[in-house]
């Protein structure tokens, strides 16, 4: 598993290391049903400059990862090992009070809803003040007058007079515009977006995809783009991890996802779909089943009860976990099947039918 | 913000003047309803011995013939503008604002009232200060420590002190601290804080303690649910994510929109509570206004009942309004509306 | 979706109109002070005119708030207009009473989005399906139990889960279960309001595919209400635009998705994330600056001009009405784009 990790960030960035690694991730919650294993051996990276979009259903532990790289965790609940590496520093190790003061300044996140995920009874200045604050002695002086030009750069109408304005009297989509000001108010190196704009409407969605490309260029931080839409990651994600049941299944460039798929799950995703871009087809082509507990995980691969090819890897794919292993050119693939019956399958069988 | 406050304080108005009408219908109109006759109302005046005609006479002097409407505007008048009494042997002029005459001791009520009102508000102040400040702490430690031994000694001790009658609380407290071992004055002592602060808060310390242990119980319970609310709102998730020291998240985001609902309760509390602490001040043997509510209700004075009941409305109609007050700057989506 | 004789017939031949709407308004009061006087009106739905053909799927797109809920519940009679009249079977059923209303309600049926609070989590499955029969008064053939398990059959739900509870069941499997309720009285148009847009894309195509078999085999005409220009375009006959309470463009689908006309539906399908990294690039993106308005305070004239880059003066002071600029293609717009070459016919 580390291998492959290691593997692909020598071939994609030789030099500069990744500032983000995940390595063999697990966040194993107990409860009283039993143990939920949200995150179960999961190894990523992310470099400066680039962005990671993570899909996956809901409940594929996308946000329980992203929790993990922030240490937002409660302390007592979830169990965490494995490794995660920022910028050569492992968060997993480190005590809380120093991931505290990397929380905001080195890495920041934005919320799925932009008004629950600010507090009502502060102004929104005042929310961006503080979190700059946090983080730089300055005056208070100075952090409105870096609130407002935040609030410019992320494209508030008016921000002199908008900073005093409470969440309520944004619009949606200012809000999410105002929270993305927020978490790039100490200038961080790592974004975590967690479904930026599921809450929002889709002209508005459009306008915040653009803000996170923009500021990306501006700031050359990398980003991490959580969102359970395919369509968002193509229209910003440089890489992309797709996951199922707390574990990567399939792991490439953008490119090499959309056009050279080579997971059934990927597959399956993109069957689902119906699709603008292409001529309408009579009927959508949906995964069977539903997605496992994440209590009771099906033994081998655990996409086997859902997977039409199941029965192609000789019931391997019922004893035997699939790693996430290296297809070549940095494509990473989680499944029993042979690369050359992948390729296949996909050309024949899947391509043609979306 | 502005015409909110005039509307909130129009509002009052009308509330006091809707209580005014009921408690007055109460006493003065239910009676007769119920058969005692304008004569009955006035023996209670004149006691025991007198004869039929000076009852009669009474009767007519203090209009209880009169219908119920002149008899209210009578009434009303007199607590804008004071009111002439003749009492028949003497005459007196009741300045406003007069809520009558006590049928037992001739005196006017409201001059009493006030005296009486000064011991409540004390009592009453000096435990709520107690009971916000402690009450508020347990039930954030207990939130933040949830299932913890401390949460749940917290909890079954703020049980044990809802259920615990105040007098029996009250007795035990001067039974020990004050008569076995002279911490606290004995029962009944009472110094106006003009006179001097420091025996002013010593005298009242143990019926503080009492009823703010009721209090603050119910307070400890109600915070820690509200801690636990907001501690899960999605808003707490970014003051983390900002990077803020816990102490200041708890504090600053937590606790900030846990309190709000406790404002409401807070102000109603309070409002009953300077209407008159019977039980404590009774444990106690303070001459507050309760303590006058119940002397009225024994010597079945009614002025002096009614006195109490509308003085009581209007500390809750007060700190209702207050209440609204803070809750508008303390919520600036509420200001908005 | 194969269409049969009785609901298309030939290309020329129109289907029967099943419900029409004409004028429909439906004004929200907003009341304040002691009084309750009436402040203000929040303007959900302001003027609609449309058809629903028998046997066809009539989409509502729009962004929220723009009515699409608050058109459905009308449809449905949830809710009473404040003008206009809605003609189902030839019958106007605009005002009709609790009462008059209920023999009707087997024949329109609402699926509501929310697969989690629209089932009551204390009744069984069996419970909540048989509801209607118990509601209406009608005893099926063979017993209540009988027909609600042909019933969750039908949806793809196993019989035996008659007595389980809704929370049993996951987010996809729940959405069957609000369908298989719809279903027991044989309806002829159901209201679907986002009965997808709560599901993972791979539950989604499971429930789009369930709700096209089912429209086929029961002749079902649906009015499907969704904001995701993907899946309407993949369910419907027929779709209608909506912005702030209107409807600004509504067409067939291939016309509509071919030559969007209105440029609130040019910009919403150029907003429209693909999964294709290639589009990335290619793509012209037009992007609307800003929010939708208020719906209480919509702006005059074209309720689009604040956020129109084509606005003129005339936008601002008249309002465009809602004229066939193609065969089967209406649009609100003083200057709509894609237009055909030859004149429009009349
Ligand atoms: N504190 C917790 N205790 C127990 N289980 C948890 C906890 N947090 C998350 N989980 C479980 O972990 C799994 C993964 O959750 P996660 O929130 O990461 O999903 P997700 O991929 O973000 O999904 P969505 O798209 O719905 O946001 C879920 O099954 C969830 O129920
Ligand atoms: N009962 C109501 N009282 C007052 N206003 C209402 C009521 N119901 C809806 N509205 C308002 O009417 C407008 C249209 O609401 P509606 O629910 O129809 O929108 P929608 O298009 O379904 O949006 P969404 O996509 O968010 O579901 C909104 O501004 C909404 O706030
Ligand atoms: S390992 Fe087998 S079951 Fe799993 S995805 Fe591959 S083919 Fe399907
Ligand atoms: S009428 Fe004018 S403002 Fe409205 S959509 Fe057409 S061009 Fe834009
Ligand atoms: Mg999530
Ligand atoms: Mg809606």
């Amino acid at each position: 598993m580390t291998i492959t990790t290691d593997e692909r960030t020598h071939w994609s960035t030789p030099g500069a290391g990744p500032f983000l690694q995940v390595k063999d991730l697990q966040v194993h919650f107990p409860t009283d049903d039993g143990v939920v294993k949200s995150v179960d051996g999961l190894s990523f990276s992310v470099e400066r400059g680039k962005t990671l979009g993570i899909v996956g259903e809901s409940g594929s532990g996308k946000s329980v990862t992203s929790m993990s790289v922030m240490g937002l965790h409660k302390a007592g609940a979830a169990k965490i090992s494995g490794q995660i590496l920022l910028d050569g520093q492992d968060l997993v190790a480190a005590s809380r009070e120093e991931v505290r003061q990397l929380r905001g300044k080195r890495m920041a996140m934005i919320f799925q809803d932009p008004l629950s995920a600010m507090h009502p009874y502060y102004s929104v200045g005042n929310q961006i003040i503080e979190a700059y604050r946090v983080h730089n002695d300055v005056s208070k002086k100075q952090a409105r007058a870096h609130a407002i030009e935040m609030l410019d750069r992320v494209g508030i109408p008016e921000p002199h007079s908008r900073v005093d304005s409470y969440p309520h009297q944004y619009s949606g989509g200012m809000r999410q515009r105002a929270m993305i000001a927020m978490a790039l108010s100490c200038d961080p190196d790592l974004l975590i977006a967690d479904e930026p704009t599921t809450a929002l409407d889709v002209t508005v969605q459009a306008q915040i995809l653009d803000l996170i490309r923009d500021l990306q260029k501006e700031f050359n931080s990398a980003v991490i783009l959580i969102t359970h839409d395919l369509g968002v990651v193509a229209e910003l994600a440089d890489h992309i991890l797709v996951m199922y049941a707390g574990r990567g299944a399939e792991y490439g460039s953008a490119e090499q996802i959309f056009n050279d798929p080579e997971h059934p799950y990927t597959w399956g995703l993109l069957g689902s779909m119906p699709r603008m871009d292409r001529d309408r087809t009579e009927r959508l082509m949906p995964i069977k089943g539903t997605p496992p507990s994440l209590i009771n995980v099906p033994v081998g691969c655990a996409f086997s009860p859902r997977c039409a090819f199941e029965a192609n890897t000789g019931g391997r794919a019922r004893t035997e976990r699939p790693e996430l292993l290296d297809a070549g050119q940095a494509h990473l693939v989680a499944c029993h099947l042979p690369q050359a019956q992948r390729l296949q399958i996909w050309r024949d069988e899947i391509a043609p039918k979306l | 913000m502005l015409a909110y406050v005039i509307r909130r304080l129009i509002a009052a108005v009308g509330l006091l003047f809707v209580v005014s009408v009921i408690t007055f219908s109460i006493f003065y109109l239910v009676p007769r309803l119920a058969g005692v006759s304008a004569e009955g109302l006035a023996s209670r005046y004149v006691g025991r011995t007198a004869t039929a005609a000076t009852v009669a006479a009474t009767a007519r002097r203090m209009g209880f013939d009169d219908p119920i409407y002149v008899q209210y505007g009578r009434f009303a008048k007199g607590i804008f503008v004071g009111e002439d009494i003749d009492l028949g042997a003497e005459k007196d002029h009741c300045p406003a604002p007069c809520l009558g005459y006590s049928f037992v001791t001739k005196q006017p009520v409201f001059p009493e009232l006030v005296d009486r009102a000064k011991v409540t508000f004390s009592l009453a102040a000096g435990a709520a200060v107690i009971w916000v400040v402690f009450g508020i702490a347990v039930g954030v430690l207990s939130a933040l420590r949830r299932g913890s031994l401390f949460d749940r000694a917290a909890m079954t001790v703020a049980l044990a002190g809802v259920s615990l009658p105040v007098f029996w609380t009250g007795l035990i407290a001067l039974t020990f601290f004050s008569y076995r071992w002279g911490l606290a004055p004995p029962g009944g002592t009472f110094v106006p804080f003009t006179q001097n602060p420091l025996s002013w808060a010593h005298a009242l310390m143990l019926p503080w303690i009492t009823l703010a242990l009721l209090f603050s119980a119910q307070y400890a319970r109600l915070t820690r649910a509200g801690m636990l609310e907001t501690m899960g709102e999605d808003y707490i998730r970014t003051a983390r994510a900002k990077g803020l020291p816990e102490r200041k998240v708890v504090v600053k985001h937590g606790l900030r929109g846990a309190l709000t609902p406790l404002l409401t309760i807070f102000g109603l509390d309070f409002g009953l509570l300077i209407g008159g602490a019977v039980l404590t001040e009774s444990a106690f043997g303070l001459n507050g206004l309760g303590k006058y509510a119940v002397d009225g209700i024994r010597g079945n004075d009614l002025p002096k009942v009614m006195g109490v009941t509308l003085l009581a409305a209007l500390f809750v109609a007060l700190a209702n309004l207050v209440v609204d007050l803070l809750y508008a700057v303390v919520d600036p989506r509420v200001r908005a509306k | 979706m194969a269409l049969t004789e009785t609901t298309s017939g030939t290309a020329d031949r129109e289907a029967a109109d099943l419900l029409t709407v004409s004028g429909l308004v439906k004004h929200f009061p907003i009341r304040k002070g002691v009084l309750q006087r009436q402040v203000a009106a929040v303007q959900a739905v302001d003027g609609l005119d449309f058809a629903v053909r028998q046997g066809e799927t009539l989409s509502l797109v729009g962004e929220s708030g723009c009515g699409k809920s608050t058109t459905g519940r009308l449809l449905t009679r949830l809710e009473e207009p404040t003008a206009g009249t809605i003609t189902f079977e030839g019958r106007d059923i605009s005002h009709l009473s609790e009462g008059q209303m209920r023999p009707l309600r087997r024949d329109i049926q609402m699926i509501f989005q929310d697969p989690y609070s629209s089932l009551n989590p204390r009744h069984t499955v069996g419970k909540i399906v048989g509801a209607p029969y118990r509601l209406q008064g009608v005893e099926p053939e063979g017993g209540v139990k009988k027909a609600v398990q042909a019933q969750l059959e039908l949806v793809g739900l196993n019989p035996e889960h008659y007595n389980r509870y809704p929370h049993e069941f996951s987010g996809g499997q729940r959405q069957r279960i609000g369908i298989a309720r719809t279903l027991a009285l044989k309806p002829k148009l159901i209201v679907a309001d986002e009965p997808v847009s709560a599901l993972d894309v791979s539950i989604q195509a499971q429930v789009v595919n369930l709700l096209e078999d089912l429209q086929e085999e029961l002749d079902l005409t649906y009015v499907f209400i969704a904001h995701d220009l993907s899946v309407v375009r993949h369910v419907s006959d027929r779709v209608a635009v909506m912005y702030l309470g209107k409807i600004v463009e509504i067409a067939d689908r291939e016309s509509l998705y071919s030559f969007p006309m209105h440029p609130y539906t040019v910009a919403l399908m150029s907003a429209v994330p693909v999964p294709d990294t290639r589009r990335r690039t290619q793509r012209e993106r037009i992007r609307l600056q800003g929010d939708v308005p208020s719906p209480i305070n919509p702006p005059p004239a074209c309720r689009f001009h604040t956020r129109c880059w084509k606005a003129q003066e005339v936008c601002r002071t008249e309002e465009p009405a809602l004229v066939q600029l193609r065969r089967g293609h209406r649009v609100a717009c003083h200057f709509p784009e894609n237009l055909p070459l030859a004149s429009p016919e009349a």
